[in-house]
């Protein structure tokens, strides 16, 4: 089921002249996930730089039906919003849409209980790995080493694994995703919408102000996290665990691009020395093999 | 939809500038240099903002109203036809 | 009206178990709710009516009560109608929910099975949690007693459904005492429950769903003003709201021939001298104080708050004007202010009228009536003899061992 760009909806789903920061990549990640629904969506969307994007009331930049509601609250939310509109007739997707700290931190009770009982529900993790909103405080999925204004000689402890957390869950469909693999992204939330149950895609998206690189880069931060192997894309489909196309070259070690070419560019990792870096290498290998085995047993 | 008082003051309606007019945030103006463009729409694909038109002849207009000029679309450019230009100099 | 008077059944129910009869003759489409004691018996009977499909509802087994306030909040954002139930500590999780909820304006019912907050845990009965609410927008009842609760209940979701109102209401009801106690209850047919309340209107006041109308409700407002003006609005929907639970009552009645009052309900209470308050479900402790004391020949009268939130300040203000003393009995608490009734309606009764607050019964210490007779009997005297007196705050209480208090 590949998706070509031209096929793409041109709506506009995002008014623009919101208040995201330049460059900002939930902006772009939002913008993928309406035009992988067409627009045919109900948005929840709990505290974070999501709840502020939008602007200011009486407008919102945001094209769908949305409610925002408080930090912890939006699976559970989310889960009676599904069942009155279900009850109602209506099959159409209700997407979450949260942040890092609402997923792993604070919400995180709701986001597993929502799992456990397969509620019929998209939940996108647009992870910038911290809390940005706020200005830039280590969160639960905020990388080891990484300077935070909580952690600022860098985080001493390791991120969590919100995917692998989550597929524990047993639910039908889980995957990693990232802004800079647009047509990767689309297609796994429209394999989402096709399924009953609990999806959670888990989309890295990096911030510019957070991470400290130029405007510029969003994309291509995003890009080198796959390219360098740190970031790695798979999906987990009822059943079937499979390495995703844009990082299944970087199975072979070989073909990574060193991980400095990812760290050099971002403020966050200027305390990664040499030692260090030597230690991430391992980190990242060690997640690759986890995956590489979990795809062996979810065949 | 009820018309209900309060809900007038309660509910959003999408509408572009929600957050003013963000093209005044630009100091850097992406400009396309059309000639060269493969109108391949990948500026228009990743734009945060959705200030690119992708236009029927796929070829793509900025809304230079709300581009916050962060310059993402020159990057992802892959034949690097949009330049990035100073605003006091345009 | 007699016959629909009759199509009633006579049951003998606890008022939990009343409180999920009322919520399935209610025909609520989603329920969601977590255990904690004394409302757990609530949640399971609902359970039970979602499996046996007596009621076709959606059960949300939820892992908190933030989490089950949340989801039918969620429920009523995409046009059902919506039931939670908790207590206590429970109710406390929600606090944030609690809020959000209310300035939503999205219609919703809740029960409050009244309870005492630890430390030390105790699960006995006292109106703190509830009184605790009272600033979040919610419309708040106090029922005295089983057939109440169920009464109240299916009015709630009248009075919440109401486009002059469009704020949450929860139904208090005293943990153990009312909760786990059975009494004899009348309760209306389905038939004449579904004439008197139709389905829910999704789309009052707004409706969420996937290719709906693309509104967004709770991003930030251009105008902190608009904000401002949001809350006045609510404030004026809770005055709105007293019009509104006059009607429902009186419609009520009508089926039902039980109606106990509107804000307040009043024994004797506009032409005695003395009158004393309270709400839930010790008033009937306290009106048989009053009534001993009335044939000893005390002209004292009672004033039962159905209602906290929208205060019933006319009928109190109306109440105190005619009265030369009123004592109210708290069984709840402001820490460094005191009993929370007395707080807010000593300021409704002019400087001539005699007042006494008392704070008994926290914590499920039980109050006898012959000890509320006797604490009605002191403040009639000592205000006959010294009075006006104005005493905001007392502690009725046994004496410990090593004499403390």
């Amino acid at each position: 089921m590949s998706i070509r760009i031209d096929q793409l909806p041109r709506d506009k789903f995002i008014m623009p002249g919101t208040a995201a920061c330049p460059g900002c990549p939930l902006l772009i990640g939002l913008r993928q996930v309406m035009m992988a629904l067409n627009g045919k969506m109900s948005l929840v969307i709990p505290a974070g730089c999501s709840s502020v994007i939008p602007g200011m009331s009486p407008a919102t930049s945001y094209g769908v039906p949305t409610i925002h509601v408080p930090f912890a609250s939006s699976p559970a939310v989310a889960s009676g919003l599904v069942s009155a509109v279900r009850m109602r007739g209506n099959n159409g997707p209700v997407v979450v849409w949260a942040g890092d700290g609402a997923s792993s931190d604070i919400g995180f009770a709701a986001l597993s209980g929502a799992a456990a009982r397969n509620e019929d529900l998209i939940y996108i993790l647009a992870d910038n790995e911290a809390y940005m909103n706020t200005g830039i405080q280590a969160s639960g999925t905020t990388p080891w080493m990484a300077w935070t204004t909580t952690s600022p000689n860098g985080k001493t402890e390791e991120r969590k694994e919100m995917a692998l957390i989550m597929l524990m869950h047993k639910i039908p469909y889980v995957a990693t995703a990232s802004i800079a693999y647009p047509l990767d992204f689309i297609a796994k939330v429209r394999k989402a919408s096709q399924i009953r149950g609990f999806k959670f895609i888990h989309l890295y998206a990096p911030c510019p102000p957070g991470l400290k690189f130029d405007d510029s880069y969003t994309v291509k931060i995003a890009q080198l996290a796959v390219e360098t192997g740190i970031w790695v894309l798979w999906e987990y489909n009822q059943g079937k665990l499979t390495i995703s196309p844009p990082s299944a070259m970087y199975k072979d070690k070989s073909k990574r691009k060193p991980l400095s070419e990812y760290m050099k560019l971002q403020g966050r990792f200027s305390k990664v020395g040499e030692d260090a870096m030597k230690i991430y290498e391992a980190k990242i290998d060690a997640y690759w093999n986890t995956i590489l085995k979990l795809s062996e047993l979810y065949k | 939809m009820a018309d209900l008082e309060f809900t007038k003051y309660l509910l959003s309606r999408p509408a572009p500038g929600s957050a003013g007019a963000t093209g005044t945030w630009r100091t850097y103006r992406p400009v396309v240099n059309q000639d060269k463009c493969i109108k391949c729409g990948l500026c228009w694909l990743y734009c945060p903002e959705d200030t690119i038109d992708w236009l029927e002849d796929k070829s793509v207009r900025i809304n230079y109203d709300y581009c916050k000029g962060c310059g993402v679309c020159a990057e992802v450019c892959p034949v690097k036809v949009i330049d990035m230009v100073k605003e006091t100099v345009v | 009206m007699q016959e629909t008077i009759q199509r009633q059944a006579r049951k003998v129910l606890v008022g939990d178990h009343a409180v999920a009869e009322a919520v399935k003759l209610a025909r609520t489409q989603v329920i969601s709710a977590y255990p904690i004691t004394p409302q757990t018996l609530i949640v399971e009977r609902l359970a039970e009516m979602v499996d046996n499909k007596e009621i076709n509802a959606k059960f949300i087994r939820v892992e908190s009560e933030f989490a089950a306030l949340a989801s039918v909040y969620g429920a009523s954002a995409g046009g059902a109608r919506a039931f939670t139930a908790t207590s206590s500590h429970g109710l406390f999780y929600m606090y944030e929910m609690l809020w959000w909820a209310a300035a939503s304006r999205l219609p919703l019912v809740m029960a409050v099975v009244t309870r005492s907050l630890g430390p030390p845990w105790n699960i006995h009965d006292e109106h703190t949690d509830i009184m605790a609410i009272r600033d979040s927008g919610w419309i708040i009842g106090m029922a005295q007693n089983v057939q109440e609760a169920l009464d109240m209940t299916l009015a709630a979701y009248k009075i919440t459904e109401d486009s002059r109102v469009l704020l949450p209401v929860a139904v208090g009801l005293d943990g153990f005492i009312l909760s786990h106690t059975a009494e004899v209850l009348e309760v209306p047919s389905q038939e004449v429950v579904d004439g008197w309340l139709p389905p829910r209107d999704p789309h009052i006041p707004y409706v969420i769903e996937p290719g709906g109308e693309p509104i967004t409700m709770g991003n930030m407002v251009k105008s902190d003003a608009h904000h401002m003006l949001l809350k006045k609005m609510m404030d004026e929907a809770m005055d709105g709201a007293k019009n509104v639970i006059h009607d429902v009552f009186a419609s009520y009645a009508k089926l039902t021939g039980r109606n106990n009052g509107d804000l307040i309900e009043c024994v004797n209470c506009q032409n005695s001298d003395y009158v004393a308050v309270a709400t839930g479900a010790w008033s009937g402790d306290i009106m048989k104080a009053v009534s001993d004391l009335r044939e000893e020949g005390y002209n004292v009268g009672f004033l039962r708050i159905r209602f906290l939130r929208p205060f019933p300040e006319e009928a109190i203000m109306d109440v105190a004007s005619r009265a030369r003393g009123i004592i109210v009995f708290d069984r709840d608490y402001s820490t460094g202010l005191g009993g929370i009734i007395a707080a807010e309606m000593m300021g409704l009764v002019p400087q001539s009228v005699s007042f006494k607050g008392v704070i008994a019964g926290l914590a499920g210490v039980d109050v006898t009536p012959s000890e509320v007779k006797a604490a009605i009997k002191d403040f009639i005297d000592d205000a006959e003899r010294n009075g006006p007196i104005r005493i905001r705050k007392t502690w009725l209480m046994q004496k410990m061992e090593g004499g403390k208090p």
